[in-house]
């Protein structure tokens, strides 16, 4: 039977420590067409494409079929063997080589049989393949002196170069122009008429109903559908990626809102956010609400003093404040809980206790010295206070739990005694118990009548926790919304511009 | 009696747990144990109280060296200027030594200010212009040396007031000044290390930088006092070497930036950052003080010594990395 499709992928399911990525999930490409694949952030999407090219083992059970014929993938060449390549979100460019070391990495041209790496037949093929997509590019340049958006041709190029028969394109347009966009969508029909068949991810609607013929749907690691774009509009599409139930019960108590207590006037950092306006009362859980890369982080490290402002005025209390380093935002007694716990939270060889204690040293010691009782005593009550489990202060927080790692993250803040809390996905990639003590910790915060900002890209956590929700996009405000007018739809519409 | 085997089963699992934990903190303590344990049985001299002064007055200055250089090592930097440094300190302390000029003190305070000096100015090419301390300290090693030349005229300085040779020749209770002086640079280093909001930040800064800019800590600052204090312990060990060599040797000093590196190193300091203690370098520094001077005892070979010093450097680091796994 030979099959219409390319690629069947069945029965999928990836668990990672925690949680449940990908159930069950499948995926069906027919040969010579634009797959693309919907939904939110944590939907499941990139994990399936790393299964599908060999980066993530998947759970036993599923099956894959690549034209017509069961394979395994272990890794990227066994991908690239059978003819799967992917253009990766985030580019990966070998900055001092030149445009076609950079195609050929790895697979280098030589004479002969020897090590001698022929850079003339390596440009010259470079050249064609750059001529035949229309790059008006010189193979010998320097991938750093490249824009983004070429960088990112070059990345498609490069995907192409491999002649494969499927490639997958994960968020091509994210770092280009409207008129490359129009040039990667005549490279992408030029592929489908070879029979090439893609796999495209995007979060731009108007690019997804432009190019594709078949989308398929994935919710919260769950197969939704796959419908002909013929039978979908922006509602359907929108309405099958969050059409969830919220079934999931938030602890949200009442909470008197007061007076604001910071407020953030026209906000803009080149390249990375403008104009944004907002502010936060006492009392108040304010949602920040977009797609990843909306540039919702960017805005709130300029506002704690990690990265410069180029324009704009924070307001804290009213009073018009300076904030060039973290130590001034902690001084005007603001806390930040960051995104990524490994990269900016966790000092990984240090001990529970020293974790908890080093944004508020000054309160456990006296000219310097560090009074042991009191930092001992005050941390182990904070980390019992947070229900982190521990078998002692003493134990590095390498050893602890993802969960339990963010709750000495939290305590680490509570600790520093802070009026406004911004939270940055809280609960990402914690389990559900911790996830839910976190959500009670934030509205008992708010009821204690702080402020807190907590940025989500999980729409019902948003929606079910937050008073007010401001929504991004592209490094700008599309939308605020009420709690009681936040629906998913609502926000999901906002967030994609 | 079946329970009971479970019971046994439990405690046989609790005390390997135990062992484990003991292994993982004092591995190198043992290691150096069992080095002395050998060494005894092979030499007889090597037990007796002569000996082991010995040891320690050999290890004095190294280790004096070593103890900021795991301060640098923790927050994640490397500082390869030591040895010129102590060179460039020793003449300047001897020429501040010539007899009736001024008191003692000058030339002591003098030499370690030069040594803070030294440290603070690659401290603060390593935080201000972000360059790696290894290439930052790479060019004070360069310029140090020159200084030291310079300053001396390429010739030893000579000609001290007799009482500067009790910094490292002289006895208070039958027991060596250096060694005195080593205590007390270490227990400063290990209350500066453990007991102290820098000692903290100092971890910190080494065992993720990110994380320790969002928690409000002021990095630069940190970093430069710590490349000071070691300049200013580097400093001192400038002036216990002329004294010990009754010179001010412009030329002296080569290597001992690795020979600190190396204690530190054997003594569980990691290069990655965010772990270490002034327990370990020490112990690190005897670990190589008794190598020589029990290799020497037995006869062993210079050339073999350093052979075997460069595996037990290697295979330390190995160690560790395993049991951090």
């Amino acid at each position: 039977m030979t099959s219409e499709f390319i690629l069947e992928m069945s029965q999928i399911s990836k668990t990672f420590p925690g949680v449940k990525a990908l159930q069950e999930v499948q995926l069906n490409v027919r040969k010579g067409t634009v797959h693309s694949l919907m939904g939110e952030n944590g939907a499941g999407k990139s994990t399936l494409m790393k299964i599908l090219i060999g980066i993530h083992p998947a759970d036993s059970g599923g099956q894959i079929l690549f034209k017509g014929n069961p394979v395994t993938i272990h890794s990227t060449n066994d991908a690239l063997g059978m003819g799967i390549s992917m253009i990766h979100q985030e580019l990966s460019p070998v900055p001092f080589m030149t445009i076609s070391e950079n195609i050929f990495l790895g697979r280098e041209s030589t004479y002969g049989k020897s090590f001698w790496v022929n850079d003339k037949e390596m440009n010259q093929r470079t050249e064609e393949l750059l001529n035949q997509l229309e790059i008006s590019l010189d193979p010998k340049m320097l991938m750093k002196d490249l824009s983004i958006a070429n960088t990112q041709m070059v990345e498609i190029a490069k995907a192409i170069s491999y002649n494969s028969e499927l490639i997958i394109m994960d968020e091509p347009t994210s770092a280009i122009t409207e008129k490359e966009v129009k040039h990667l969508f005549k490279i992408i029909r030029g592929l489908k008429d070879k029979g090439v068949s893609i796999i495209y991810i995007s979060h731009k609607m108007d690019e997804i109903f432009k190019i594709s013929d078949d989308i398929t749907i994935f919710r919260d690691g769950q197969y939704i559908g796959t419908k002909h774009v013929d039978e979908l509009d922006t509602n359907k599409l929108i309405s099958m990626m969050v059409g969830r139930e919220l079934k999931e019960m938030f602890p949200k108590e009442h909470a008197e809102i007061g007076d604001i207590l910071l407020e953030a006037k026209n906000l803009s950092r080149k390249g990375f956010f403008s104009n944004i306006s907002f502010n936060v009362r006492k009392g108040e859980i304010l949602g920040f609400a977009g797609l990843m890369g909306a540039g919702r982080t960017e805005v709130m490290e300029s506002i704690f003093g990690i990265t410069k402002l180029d324009e704009g005025e924070i307001f804290i209390h009213g009073n018009k404040v300076n904030i060039r380093h973290p130590k001034d935002a902690i001084g005007h007694k603001m806390a930040l809980l960051t995104e990524d716990r490994k990269l900016t939270g966790c000092f990984l060889p240090l001990s529970v206790r020293d974790n908890i204690a080093i944004a508020s040293m000054d309160k456990y010691t006296t000219s310097g010295f560090i009074n042991p009782k009191k930092i001992n005593t005050e941390c182990a009550e904070a980390s019992i206070k947070l229900n982190v489990k521990t078998p002692s202060m003493e134990q590095l927080i390498k050893n602890l739990s993802g969960g339990n790692q963010q709750k000495v993250l939290v305590a680490r803040w509570l600790q520093t005694d802070p009026e406004i809390l911004i939270v940055d996905e809280p609960t990402r990639g914690i389990d559900v118990g911790a996830k839910a003590e976190i959500h009670r910790l934030l509205c008992q915060l708010a009821k204690a009548g702080k402020a807190v900002i907590m940025i989500s890209s999980e729409l019902p956590e948003v929606l079910g926790m937050s008073d007010r929700v401001v929504v991004m996009h592209n490094g700008k405000i599309t939308g605020e919304v009420k709690r009681d007018e936040a629906t998913q739809e609502r926000v999901m519409e906002l967030a994609i511009g | 009696m079946k329970s009971e085997s479970i019971v046994e089963k439990k405690n046989n699992e609790q005390f390997k747990a135990m062992l484990n934990i003991f292994m993982k903190k004092y591995a190198i303590l043992l290691i150096f144990i069992v080095m002395v344990i050998i060494l005894s049985i092979l030499s007889p001299a090597f037990l007796r109280p002569r000996n082991i002064m010995n040891v320690f007055r050999q290890i004095s200055i190294i280790a004096v060296i070593a103890m900021g250089v795991t301060f640098i090592i923790i927050t994640g930097g490397i500082d390869l200027s030591s040895g010129s440094v102590v060179a460039l300190v020793a003449v300047v302390a001897a020429s501040l030594a010539h007899p009736n000029q001024f008191p003692l003190i000058f030339a002591i305070i003098g030499g370690m200010l030069v040594g803070a000096l030294t440290g603070c100015i690659s401290g603060t090419i390593v935080t201000k212009q972000k360059i790696p301390a290894f290439i930052a300290t790479l060019g004070m090693m360069i310029v140090a040396r020159g200084a030291a030349l310079i300053y001396s005229d390429g010739r030893p300085i000579t000609n001290f007031t007799p009482s500067f040779d009790f910094i490292s020749g002289g006895y208070i209770f039958g027991i060596p000044t250096p060694i005195y002086i080593l205590a007390l640079v270490t227990v400063v280093s290990h209350i500066l290390l453990k007991h102290t909001k820098f000692g903290k930040y100092v971890y910190a800064i080494g065992g993720n930088s990110n994380a320790a800019l969002v928690s409000g800590i002021n990095s630069t600052r940190v970093v430069i006092m710590v490349y000071t204090y070691a300049g200013l312990l580097t400093g001192l060990a400038g002036v216990m070497l002329a004294s010990r060599l009754s010179a001010g040797q412009p030329t002296a000093g080569v290597g001992y930036e690795l020979d600190a590196i190396a204690a530190a190193t054997i003594g569980g300091v990691s290069h990655s950052g965010g772990i270490g203690t002034i327990f370990g370098t020490i112990v690190g520094a005897l670990i190589i003080g008794v190598l020589n001077n029990g290799l020497d005892l037995l006869n062993v070979s210079a050339y073999w010594q350093q052979i075997i010093k460069g595996v037990i450097i290697v295979g330390a680091v190995i160690m560790d990395k395993r049991k951090n796994r």
